[in-house]
């Protein structure tokens, strides 16, 4: 909402500065924007606007910038599209030149016998330049055009920064005095509101002047809603039927005739200007001023063309529903279909317009207008909102009914909007008004006393003060000795009843009293039972223990496309789908993390060697019969490149390959307390067919994790080096992770260690044999570890070796040799018989 | 005899103090304190000598021999020492150059800042309670007093699946009736960190998807003053004991009356800076005390109970915090963003 400050004058005294009273406005819930100044004076630096806030614009000097008089406008000696001016400036004459089209019509037609009166800008002056896009500041210089001295300008509304209006010079309303400074004359700042839907009452300078008045303890000064009644009586000259009375619950028409259709005077034009509303002309800008200024939208038929309708006879105007395939062109052109819940204005031949939100284009006001009739009405919001949104039209009217209009605005509204335009265009208001008001809202007393003030607040009131701040927004406010009852003002239909309505007052009390009065205090309440959360204290674990083996963690959209995640999971159909998508390959949420982890390496491909990422998040799996999708928690790790980054010491680092991944998956396990998993061959179209295992943890599989296939990594751009990653079930893994884990006691006894090498088949797994050795040599052998692997000629075709490191030990005292060498014996044989193996000599 | 030892005895340490090699050294110390040395010649010819010379000659003799094999030892540590620094000064690296480079891995900085802040509300008493990501039209809305059609749905965007009942959450706010119906009757303090979605453009100032961190706090005696005190309590924490604080009333339709909170700007101390756009300001934070509506929808009796709400951007911080202009840096996960952290 523009509010240009002028207007809030006329119903408020303010006497802060332009600063304060942004600050005020703002801290009281009324967001100040953006402050345009539009003549009047920069008052200081801005210490207490919002972050947003954009002061801006320009002051006019008042000696340089003054109302000018156009005595004649001559012909230029030289140029057909230049004119010389006969100008007086309240001192003196000067010739003053310009380009202005709108004074061609008074060329050369002698001294005018009504000067016009305008903006006249002397060397000197800063204004914008008419000329330029945008706002560019210039300073008037001196300067010969065409061979005539200038110096000085009459100026249009771009040059002053009123609107961006360059087409001619401003004409200034006859009563302007020439000499005067121009700012003085109509200097104005434009306060651009932000209007929350709590404050919708506000959305019209009288509602901000308002809450300027209750937040300053200043008087309002209400506009008069007296109408100048000069007309026969309008009774019997139209009728009124409310169909729907819960969608329409007021209906308020006047009616004006000997109407002049023209132009609105300047002060009007300027006003809607800066208010943001273009000026149309006398009639449409008398109903336009009349919503900026109170808030009731306002609409004005053309009563003859209602007469002609209905035959000549008086019309009637009836809201409804639409029937049956009813349709209507809208003021904007467009044919419109109309919803089953669209309530209409209606004659008896046809639908006129919209309710609430939009004229039709045959009953609008046309340049031979005479008679209007003026329609001021209350529509239920919600049903506003619903016919804006599926019609997908928005107007001041809409955006003002959809946000509630208190039905008590209606008749305001008329009155308002007859007498401006009795004033701007010389008609004369027939007696009288037809009001159908079927639904007077019924306002519900709320009581609110100090103890809810100090429960809800903190905040000790006492029922006068209570009384006195809601009074200064127009409650009708009952002290008892305990309690205040408020019954809200007729402007206003946001406040509640019962806890709902108290809520409301303590929110209206705490604007008005001041946020910033309110005291800091910390919560008395004992601290609640508390909960321990092990699931996301296991996840910071796991990303602490990924981040300690060199792994950078990202986070990527959770929107993915059907594609991507059809190569994750081919055969899943099933997906959560968005309705309104921004783009197709953000058509559906992700059902894996690995498309977006794979993504990243391919975008960071060219910013570095080596790449090791992961992701901990969620994936959107839909369930069969529920509403609501899962919503598990997965780890998607993703390696490329060396192991480490090239430099001078190491400039060709091995790189990281299935082995790197698994150890970073143990690794993970192992910080996590839980046991190794289990590590089978497995197939996936993502992956490299040999290179490639799915990972089970006490029996529950967690995921596949491997090269990804060469073929795939193509696709992504990514060859040569291979690319491993793996998708684990993190929620798994984590619902795994123990409460506590045992400490075992350091071996007071030392250990034997020994080595021991095994040629075995191929096709036999290297856990088979370590596990095999593990178990076969208990209790003494306490760690088996792999610490070499051959394959050779010297072994023979389609064998390894395999040696192992292994550690024997008893806790309560030192091996003999003889022990070891029973266990080892023990060992050898059961590998020799059950494997085939055969144990490598030294 | 006396002086003759005097004689051996300085010559010897004249000679030992030009020594430079070990195997010098070894035969300084056969020429002077072996078996044929002059020194032990005396001492084997004590006997020899007229019995009252014996005494003092004897202390004189043993004393040079003390004296001659302490400086040995001296001497030979020094020599051993000039060895060492020797070898050791051949072996000069060229300590300018780049040491090896650990792998060393990065939280994103959105985790990083959420942790930080999930820290600091844990101090103050506020647990982390988490919810689902995909939410229904009743929770996301409805239940925070949000029906259909509510002005309010036009500050949020939203991204709706194609069950039209069901969409991706706007705020953590249905996290407050989830975790409220879970402990009704007992008192709360939770923050609800997690993911939240916008139907926006992408641009330099906007993402379609962003984390919030939510506070709630309910209970017998929660006021507006004590909204303001926590807040400024963590805005002190946050970022710095003497910033400073503003309350500003907004308006959310979950909580009534609300609030925003603006701290002093961090990086200019107020005075103004292209990072708070000069108004010395920077915006951070909303909340308000529980709508009354929202509360008894968590099945806690408005008449009865009362508490506050606020939210905050983790990635709105962490720009405030380093001066990013760009939100898309945080999905793009670029390395050379990324590695900064």
């Amino acid at each position: 909402m523009k509010v240009p400050l002028s207007w809030l004058r006329e119903f408020v005294e303010i006497e802060v500065s332009i600063m304060e009273l942004a600050q005020r406005l703002t801290v009281a819930g009324l967001e100040v924007e953006e402050i345009r100044h539009v003549g009047l004076p920069f008052d200081g630096a801005s210490p207490a606007t919002r972050q947003e806030t954009r002061v801006w614009g320009i002051a006019w000097d008042p000696g340089r910038i003054v109302v000018g008089e156009i005595r004649e406008v001559m012909p230029h000696p030289n140029a057909d599209r230049l004119v010389l001016t006969r100008l007086y400036d309240g001192e003196r004459e000067h010739t003053v030149l310009t380009g202005a089209p709108n004074l061609f019509e008074f060329k050369g037609t002698g001294p005018l016998e009504r000067p016009l009166k305008v903006a006249y800008a002397k060397a000197g002056a800063e204004i914008y330049d008419g000329k330029q896009a945008g706002w560019e500041k210039m300073i008037l210089k001196p300067a010969v055009i065409r061979g005539v001295e200038s110096s000085s300008m009459a100026c249009s509304e771009k040059e002053l920064g009123i609107s961006d209006d360059h087409e001619g010079i401003i004409f200034l309303d006859d009563a302007a005095v020439p000499g005067t400074s121009l700012v003085g004359y109509m200097g104005d700042a434009v306060l651009d509101i932000a209007i929350l839907p709590n404050i919708a009452r506000a959305a019209n300078v009288l509602g901000v002047a308002r809450e300027v008045a209750a937040l300053f303890a200043l008087p309002l000064k209400e506009p008069s809603y007296e109408v100048n009644w000069q007309g026969p009586a309008i009774e019997g000259r139209v009728r009124l039927e409310i169909r729907e009375p819960e969608l329409n619950p007021r209906f308020v028409l006047g009616l004006l005739e000997g109407v002049r259709i023209g132009p609105s005077p300047y002060w009007v034009q300027r006003r809607l200007r800066l208010a943001g509303m273009r000026p149309i002309n006398n009639i449409v800008d008398a109903t336009n001023y009349a919503m900026l200024e109170i808030g009731e939208p306002l609409h004005a038929f053309d009563y003859d063309v209602l007469l002609r309708r209905a035959g000549g006879k008086p019309p009637t105007i009836i809201t409804r529903l639409p029937e049956e395939g009813e349709s209507l062109t809208t003021l904007d052109g467009v044919a419109r279909k109309l919803d089953n819940f669209t309530i209409l204005v209606a004659d008896s031949a046809g639908a006129l317009s919209i309710g609430g939100i939009m004229g039709g284009a045959e009953s609008e006001v046309s340049s031979s207008t005479t008679r209007v009739l003026l329609e001021g009405a209350a529509w239920n919001f919600i049903n506003i909102r619903r016919t804006s949104a599926a019609q997908a039209l928005s107007s001041e009217a809409a955006y003002r009914f959809e946000r509630g209009v208190h039905p008590a605005m209606a008749e305001r509204g008329v009155r308002r909007g007859l007498e401006l335009m009795r004033r701007l265009s010389g008609g004369q208001p027939a007696q009288g008004l037809v009001d159908a008001y079927p639904r007077p809202p019924q306002p519900t007393p709320v009581a609110v006393s100090p103890a809810d003030a100090q429960r809800w607040l903190g905040v000790r009131l006492g029922t006068e003060e209570m009384a006195k701040l809601l009074g200064r927004l127009g409650f009708a406010v009952e002290t008892s000795s305990d309690s205040v009852r408020a019954i809200a003002p007729d402007h206003r239909l946001d406040i509640g009843s019962g806890v709902v309505g108290q809520a409301d007052l303590m929110e209206e009390l705490a604007r008005v009293y001041g946020y910033d009065r309110i005291p800091e205090t910390q919560i008395e309440d004992r601290i609640p039972p508390q909960y321990g959360n092990p699931e996301l204290e296991a996840e910071e674990r796991a990303r602490d223990l990924l981040i300690g083996m060199g792994l950078q963690e990202v986070v990527t959209h959770r929107f993915s496309s059907a594609e991507r995640e059809a190569a994750q999971l081919p055969g899943s159909a099933a997906s959560v789908r968005l309705l309104n998508p921004i783009s197709q390959d953000r058509s559906i949420l992700r059902k894996s993390l690995l498309g977006g982890v794979l993504e990243v390496v391919q975008r960071n491909d060219r910013v570095s060697d080596r790449l090791a990422f992961f992701e901990i998040g969620p994936v959107f799996l839909p369930v069969e019969g529920s509403q609501l999708p899962e919503e598990p928690t997965r780890l998607a790790i993703a390696l490329r490149g060396p192991s480490r980054d090239p430099g001078w010491l190491d400039p060709t680092p091995p790189r990281m390959g299935f082995y790197d991944l698994k150890g970073i998956i143990e690794g993970l396990l192992d910080g996590l307390h839980l046991p190794p998993a289990a590590y089978e061959p497995a197939e996936h179209p993502m992956y490299h067919p040999a290179k490639c295992t799915r990972v089970s943890l006490g029996g529950r599989p967690l995921g596949l994790a491997g090269e990804i296939h060469p073929g795939v990594a193509e696709g992504l751009g990514l060859q040569p080096y291979p690319l491993t990653a793996a998708e684990l079930d993190l929620g798994a893994i984590l619902k795994a992770v123990p409460p506590r884990y045992p400490v075992r006691a350091v071996p007071a006894f030392p250990p034997v260690l020994e080595d021991l090498a095994f040629i075995v088949g191929s096709d036999v797994s290297g856990e088979r044999v370590r596990s095999l050795i593990q178990e076969e040599g208990r209790p003494l052998v306490q760690e088996v570890r792999l610490f070499d692997l051959y394959q050779g000629e010297s072994i023979g075709e389609g064998k390894r070796s395999l040696a192992f490191s292994i550690v024997y030990q008893a806790p309560e005292r030192t091996l003999t040799d003889d022990e070891v060498a029973k266990t080892r014996e023990r060992i050898v044989r059961r590998v020799s018989t059950e494997l085939g193996a055969r144990l490598r000599e030294a | 005899m006396l002086d003759r030892l005097g004689q051996i005895e300085r010559e010897a340490l004249a000679q030992l103090e030009a020594i430079r090699t070990s195997a010098d050294l070894q035969t300084w110390k056969v020429n002077h304190l072996g078996r044929s040395a002059p020194l032990a010649q005396i001492l084997d010819g004590l006997r020899e000598l007229p019995k009252d010379q014996r005494p003092a000659v004897g202390r004189r003799a043993n004393e040079v021999k003390a004296g001659l094999e302490q400086a040995f030892a001296g001497r030979e540590e020094a020599l051993h020492r000039e060895d060492l620094d020797r070898s050791l000064a051949g072996q000069r690296l060229d300590v300018t150059l780049p040491g090896r480079p650990p792998n060393r891995g990065r939280l994103h900085p959105s985790t990083r800042t959420l942790r930080e802040i999930i820290d600091i509300w844990a101090e103050m008493g506020f647990q982390v309670y988490r919810s689902r990501e995909v939410e229904t039209d009743e929770y996301n809305f409805g239940l925070l007093n949000m029906p259909r059609h509510h002005p309010a749905r036009d500050m949020q965007d939203t991204f709706y699946t194609t069950d039209p009942e069901v969409l991706l959450r706007t705020h953590t706010s249905p996290g407050q009736i989830r975790v409220m119906r879970e402990r009704a009757p007992e008192p709360i303090r939770v923050v609800l960190p997690g993911m939240c979605f916008r139907y926006e453009q992408i641009t330099v100032r906007s993402e379609i998807q962003f984390n919030q961190i939510e506070g709630l706090a309910v209970g017998h005696h929660i006021t507006l003053a004590d909204l303001k005190g926590t807040l400024s309590a963590f805005a002190r924490r946050t970022f710095g004991q003497n910033v400073r604080t503003r309350f500003r009333a907004s308006y959310f339709p979950f909580t009534e009356p609300s609030a925003e909170m603006d701290v002093e700007c961090f990086v200019c101390g107020g005075a103004g800076c292209p990072v708070c756009k000069r108004t010395g300001w920077l915006e951070i934070l909303g909340s308000g005390m529980v709508h009354p509506t929202v509360l008894q929808n968590g099945g806690y009796d408005p008449e009865l109970f009362s508490g506050f709400a606020f939210g905050m951007g983790p990635e709105r911080i962490t720009m405030l915090k380093h001066g990013i202009e760009d939100v898309r840096y945080f999905w793009g996960n670029d390395l050379r963003f990324l590695s900064q952290f």
